[in-house]
């Protein structure tokens, strides 16, 4: 802050009266050109893997043993999309991706579910009914956030085994469940902390408790939130690798593990057209996500980079 | 805390009792239930058992058969573990420098009221919401030798250009290397700008009204200012890093050879896949301690010297 | 017992720091009772307490005879009304003030009826499908008042619920707080730090520092007879003119100054020759013709004149000492003069040096 106070030192002594110094720069001065120029180039290095995906994905095969690989297709072809969808093989099962994205689905929808409802109730524990030891029990979860899950791995493999659920769709649902608890709890303790503390005053005095205060006064009024969180584990959850691989089988593999198995399995010819379709169908949702909630995602990560 | 027999007092009887420590607050304590579980039960429990295994010569399943650090002894004696240790060594430093490098570069650019900021930001971030496997495997192809970059020079007529680092065990890290960027500094990227546009506009006025350039109020003002927002993203980044999994496994499986293992696949490939618990046991305590030593500096920084309420 | 809230004892402490030390508090049915202090003095921290939302160290709370010291604060027979208005921003008007009504499973018709005649009383009745969003400050604040009054309680209790509000708002509803509590006859306790708002709404004033009453008097025996110094120096805009001297004899001197103590109302009967601080107020020193009517006269030097329009503030110096002078506002004086004025020991107050207690 010293740096400030220097700074408006400076201003205070060096007032100017009236303009002074040169003209303000019009817009394509050579500072400009350089500032736009290295964002199109970096731009461009952002773009080329997704341009290049879509336009892999549009061409037959023969076309791309022809070797082009940033040359728009010649002859526009749906079939890879087709048979990534339906008939892509893992190992001698060629039902394409069609499979695991169902499996996707129903581990997302009760996996987001379930993650934003006991992570925004203990947000809202924590930041208005806070009792004795609450603030140690969130210190180690927000600390467990950043231990390597390695560590974790082989121990919920056990618990898992113990109540049944280990290769279980719902298992993975549980560990998805324990995994989004910091970022979100702390996501909503934030929020429900910055929520003035008289309306929490007002709503007791008005007689309310825990849960009518939960669903009545903080609910309505944070569905912002509940969408930044959304996004958060629909993404995120989408996006797993790991525990996908590690808490279910085959059958009941979410569509992240399934592709690389369709991509990087040695069997039989490599189909990149059907290889980059499939990876494209993948990366669809969240890419859906992403430019469908604009301003939202950002605030997201952003809301999951900045420590409580 | 003494009960007042008052007659008059005793008609709300709720009011004159100070009510059970542990009755108090009921509903949140049963809300928090899910939380104190995960902490105690996964967080502090599954680690515990972890790094307690990590001393027993457990293979196919978990057993107490305590051999003291002969499982440390064999993970520093494997070769393997060795080079995966060097090439999250050799990723993570370019990682970490080149990543705030272009984070803070981008957000710098973007920050400079320039017109389709949102359609830059757009996409420099969009990686960001992809998978690492999708990352991997679209990298994968755009480095394939014989129809990628490649390729593509060598067609335009420089014939003896050479760029195959997923075939190349000297560069199969950079290869991943940009790979890992493209998909990760669009977050850095949107964490910085939110830091320069948390700085008040009446810095940069003074700066211009002391007559420093554009680039010298940067090095010399701003960043200083923006410690705490470098010392998150650098936190986050050497989380990211530690755990570098699904980018290897999709883009180049450890190969060619070894030349690309990391970590985390070896604590992975040896508890699931070679069934030798206690190698993996080992070295997942292994991880937690690299992140206990990135943790505690960092700790340190941020709350050692004020004591934050 | 006619006490409408009593407090007995109460300690209340967050952690090593001791917001609220044993304190006893009365306060009348019916009464309007102001608790007034600086920031961090505990006013805020009681009337929490009182509402129950805040738990207490050690002490109790009585409101109607009731001991409610653990009780919730919707069963303890009180309405409160924040700051920041708190109505809950998704709910309209009517929702707001039937919340409270409705967890207290109130029958419909009730509820109904009871909102109306608080619509009515607080003229809200236009209001009453409108979310709070779309309200004034001044509005927001009636609705907030409207959620007590629906509640048909024996306690309201008011924090700093003007604050808010840009000046002229806060004069209008002041006023209508008043007639407000003409009306109802309720009791009242209300937070403030404007001691304007305190001398002009209370019945009693609580002066509070460090979690502890200084004084709890009438509005007029604040302002005239303050207990302590801090009192003396906390009442009154510009503050007191205080001077330090000593009591001899039953006269006041400093330096070679001396006033006469004739017509002082002494708390002791024969107080002892000691240091002492005499406390003048700038309102209360004489001048012009009537400064011929008191035995001594004083010469001060004119350093400043602040011209106030309804008065002049005169910043002089009595012998070495600065004094503070309120004059008419019509009085020509100018920076520079010298001026005679007299002083009205019978109004001035003493105070121990020691002890700061008012003799």
């Amino acid at each position: 802050m010293a740096n400030v106070d220097q700074l408006g030192a400076a201003v205070a002594a060096n007032t100017v009266i009236g303009p002074r110094g040169p003209k303000p720069r019009k817009r394509f001065s050579r500072n400009n050109i350089f500032l736009y120029g290295t964002l199109i180039v970096v731009g461009m290095y952002y773009l080329l893997p997704l341009y290049v995906m879509i336009i892999t994905s549009l061409k037959g095969m023969p076309e791309i043993r022809l070797g082009n690989v940033f040359g728009p297709p010649l002859e526009v072809t749906f079939e890879p999309w087709v048979k990534a969808w339906a008939e892509a093989c893992t190992g001698l099962d060629c039902t394409g991706l069609s499979k695991g994205f169902w499996n996707s689905v129903q581990i997302l929808i009760p996996s987001v579910v379930l993650s934003i409802a006991v992570a925004s109730v203990n947000g809202y524990a924590l930041s208005l009914w806070k009792f004795k030891g609450s603030e140690v029990f969130f210190t180690i979860l927000i600390i467990g956030a950043f231990i390597p899950y390695q560590t974790m791995l082989y121990p919920i493999v056990i618990m898992l085994r113990e109540i049944g659920l280990m290769g279980d769709l719902w298992g993975l649902v549980l560990v998805h469940t324990v995994f989004g608890m910091p970022i979100l709890t702390l996501l909503f303790r934030n929020y429900f902390a910055s929520v003035p503390e008289e309306l929490f005053k007002a709503a007791r005095v008005d007689g309310a408790r825990f849960w009518q205060i939960y669903f009545q006064i903080m609910l309505p009024m944070s569905l912002p939130i509940f969408v930044v969180a959304i996004i958060l584990q629909v993404t995120g959850i989408w996006n797993d690798f790991l525990f996908g691989v590690i808490y279910t089988k085959p059958e009941t593999y979410p569509m992240t593990v399934q592709l690389n198995n369709i991509v990087n399995s040695v069997q039989g010819v490599k189909e990149y057209n059907v290889n980059m379709a499939a990876t494209l169908l993948t990366g669809l949702v969240p890419l859906v996500i992403y430019f469908a909630s604009g301003k939202l995602f950002v605030r997201g990560i952003a809301a999951g980079a900045v420590k409580g | 805390m003494s009960v007042v027999d008052d007659p008059a007092t005793a008609s709300v009887a709720s009011g004159a009792k100070r009510p059970s420590r542990l009755f108090k607050n009921l509903s949140a304590k049963i809300a928090s239930i899910p939380m104190i579980l995960t902490a105690l039960c996964v967080f502090v429990g599954g680690t515990t058992w972890t790094v307690v295994y990590s001393f027993t010569n457990s293979r196919m399943l978990p057993r107490e058969n305590f051999v003291g650090l002969d499982q440390y002894e064999r993970l520093w004696g494997t070769d393997r573990w060795i080079i995966s240790i060097k090439n999250l060594a050799v990723y993570g430093v370019c990682s970490m420098i080149l990543t705030l490098l272009i984070g803070f570069t981008l957000a710098a650019c973007l920050d400079r009221k320039i017109r389709f900021e949102s359609a830059f930001r757009t996409i420099f971030l969009y990686p960001f919401a992809l998978s690492f496997v999708v990352t991997g495997l679209a990298w994968q192809w755009i480095l394939n030798p014989d129809f990628g970059i490649q390729n593509v020079v060598r067609s335009w007529g420089w014939e003896s250009f050479a760029f195959d680092p997923l075939n190349n065990p000297d560069i199969v890290m950079f290869g991943l290397l940009i790979a890992g960027i493209w998909q990760g500094s669009g977050l850095i990227m949107c964490i910085m700008l939110a830091g320069l546009r948390g700085i008040d506009d009446d810095i940069w006025k003074a700066a211009k009204v002391d007559g420093i350039g554009t680039i010298k109020t940067y090095i010399v003002v701003i960043i200083p200012m923006m410690r705490p927002v470098f010392i998150t993203s650098l936190v986050l980044i050497a989380s990211g890093i530690i755990k570098l999994y699904d980018l290897v496994v999709a883009q180049t499986g450890g190969g060619p050879g070894l030349s690309s293992e990391v970590p985390a696949k070896y604590v992975i490939e040896y508890m699931f896949r070679a069934q030798n618990l206690g190698q993996g046991f080992a070295a997942s305590t292994m991880m937690l301690c690299s992140v206990v030593v990135i943790l505690i500096p960092w700790a340190y920084l941020e709350f050692g010297g004020k004591k934050r309420g | 017992m006619s006490h409408s809230v009593e407090i007995k004892k109460l300690d209340l402490e967050f952690g090593p720091v001791k917001v609220l030390q044993n304190l006893d508090l009365n306060i009348n049915e019916g009464e309007f009772l102001v608790l007034l202090g600086s920031s961090g003095c505990g006013k805020s921290t009681l009337l929490n307490c009182i509402a129950g939302l805040l738990e207490v160290t050690d002490g109790q709370i009585f409101i109607k005879g009731n001991n409610v010291t653990w009780a919730e604060p919707s069963e303890r027979g009180i309405g409160m009304v924040f700051q920041s208005y708190a109505l809950y921003p998704q709910m309209t008007v009517r929702g707001n003030l039937s919340f409270g009504l409705k967890n207290a499973k109130v029958p419909k018709a009730e509820i109904d009826k009871r909102v109306a005649r608080a619509a009515e009383i607080l003229q809200i009745e236009p209001l009453l499908d409108r979310k709070p969003g779309a309200l004034s400050g001044g509005q927001r604040q009636r609705v907030a008042i409207g959620r007590a009054l629906v509640r048909d309680v024996d306690v309201f209790l008011f924090d700093e619920p003007l604050s808010n509000l840009d000046a002229k708002l806060r004069v209008d509803l002041r006023v209508e707080l008043k007639r407000l509590h003409n009306q109802l006859q309720n009791t009242m306790i209300y937070v403030t730090h404007d001691q304007v708002e305190a001398m002009t709404l209370a019945d009693r004033i609580a002066i509070m520092k460090g979690g502890k009453i200084m004084q709890l008097s009438s509005p007029d025996e604040i302002y005239n007879k303050p207990r302590n110094l801090y009192v003396a120096d906390f009442i009154g805009s510009p503050s007191m003119n205080f001077l330090e001297g000593h009591l001899e004899g039953g006269t006041f001197k400093v330096d070679d100054m001396v006033m006469p103590m004739d017509g002082y109302e002494f708390v002791e009967a024969q107080p002892s020759d000691r240091p002492v601080v005499i406390g003048i107020r700038p309102e209360h020193v004489v001048t012009g013709e009537l400064v011929k009517n008191l035995p001594l006269q004083y010469q001060v030097d004119i350093d400043l004149v602040e011209p106030m329009g309804s008065d002049t503030l005169v910043y002089a110096k009595l012998g070495k000492h600065p004094f503070r002078i309120r004059m008419d506002g019509q009085a020509v004086v100018k920076a520079g003069q010298t001026l005679e004025i007299g002083i009205d020991t019978s109004r001035a107050s003493l105070f121990d040096k020691a002890t700061e207690d008012r003799l």
